[in-house]
């Protein structure tokens, strides 16, 4: 498991009145679990055009026209794409936006 | 017929339509606006809840499969799906009922070429109707010609029609959109005289 010497996480957990090895686990389960990421999977579907997602990729995150149609690519050749990652608020913001442009998207922490 | 979206020597994205071809679009955004309308506000909602857009009570994936698909779960676990719809449902209905009444605007206040000035409520409109009627029609991956051959008297034949239209507009619009961003050269995009 690792520690974060410094992050408000840490901090807020490590309490020094609290022996280490008597560390409520649950707490120190929270810790790790705040530092996992979030991702934004982008899945396949049949009615979505490659040219709209491609679009849609790059007018949204601004990728680079091949880093759009790779992901595109991967979207529809295996099916899922991560498109981004970050914090829960973040993801919830991108897959809101992918589902207004007419994407299935879901987000999930990252495994 | 139709020539799809076409971006003029100015740079204006216009659409060509005929008379059957605009009744068509029109019906096409007001059946999307009616899978995606928000919800009515029940009486004892808590008035606060309802005035910012969120939707009181147990509120789940549709049992419409289009609508299921319009709004689909933006998590795999039910109750953060519940969770974010019930914060976010009505926004995603707004957003794409306001793509479906700027299409309907648009039409309404021109003639026989459309002059598209909204193209992202285009895309959104097209994309959702795609959706909707792909969805009814069952279309996959490997369908296309099954469907193109049905017998006229299918009632799924009709459908099938009209969903290939609207994805020749959808592709000829997403053309159309800044070819040097895109990356296509000048000689792929269709160029309509500006006749002003």
């Amino acid at each position: 498991m690792a520690a974060v010497a410094g992050s408000c996480e840490t901090e807020a957990v490590v309490d020094a009145s609290i022996p280490v090895e008597a560390a409520p686990q649950g707490q120190v389960d929270e810790v790790v679990e705040t530092q996992r990421p979030w991702i934004t999977i982008v899945w396949n579907d049949p009615i979505n055009l490659m040219s709209y997602v491609t679009y849609v990729f790059m007018t949204y995150f601004h990728f680079s026209r091949e880093k759009a149609e790779k992901l595109m690519n991967d979207v529809h050749h295996e099916g899922r794409a991560v498109v981004s990652s970050g914090t829960r608020e973040e993801m919830e913001r991108d897959v809101s936006a992918m589902h207004s442009y007419g994407l299935w998207a879901t987000l999930q922490r990252d495994d | 017929m139709t020539y799809g979206f076409q971006r003029t020597a100015t740079g204006r994205v216009v659409l060509r339509v005929d008379d059957v071809e605009r009744g068509l679009l029109m019906s096409v955004a007001r059946q999307v606006m009616d899978l995606v309308q928000p919800t009515e506000a029940s009486p004892d909602q808590d008035p606060l809840a309802a005035q910012v857009g969120w939707v009181d009570g147990d509120v789940g994936i549709s049992d419409d499969p289009a609508v299921a698909r319009l709004l689909p779960d933006a998590y795999d676990d039910p109750d953060d799906a519940r969770d974010f719809r019930r914060f976010t449902e009505n926004d995603l209905r707004q957003s794409k009922m306001q793509h479906a009444m700027t299409v309907v605007e648009e039409i309404e206040r021109s003639g026989e070429k459309v002059s598209v000035a909204s193209t992202d409520s285009w895309l959104g409109l097209l994309n959702d109707a795609r959706i909707a009627i792909g969805t009814r029609i069952q279309i996959s991956e490997d369908n296309h010609e099954e469907l193109a051959g049905l017998p006229d008297d299918d009632p799924r034949s009709g459908l099938f029609h009209v969903y290939d239209w609207l994805t020749f507009l959808q592709e000829s619009l997403v053309r159309c959109m800044d070819p040097a961003l895109y990356g296509f050269s000048d000689d792929d995009v269709p160029v309509a005289e500006d006749e002003e």
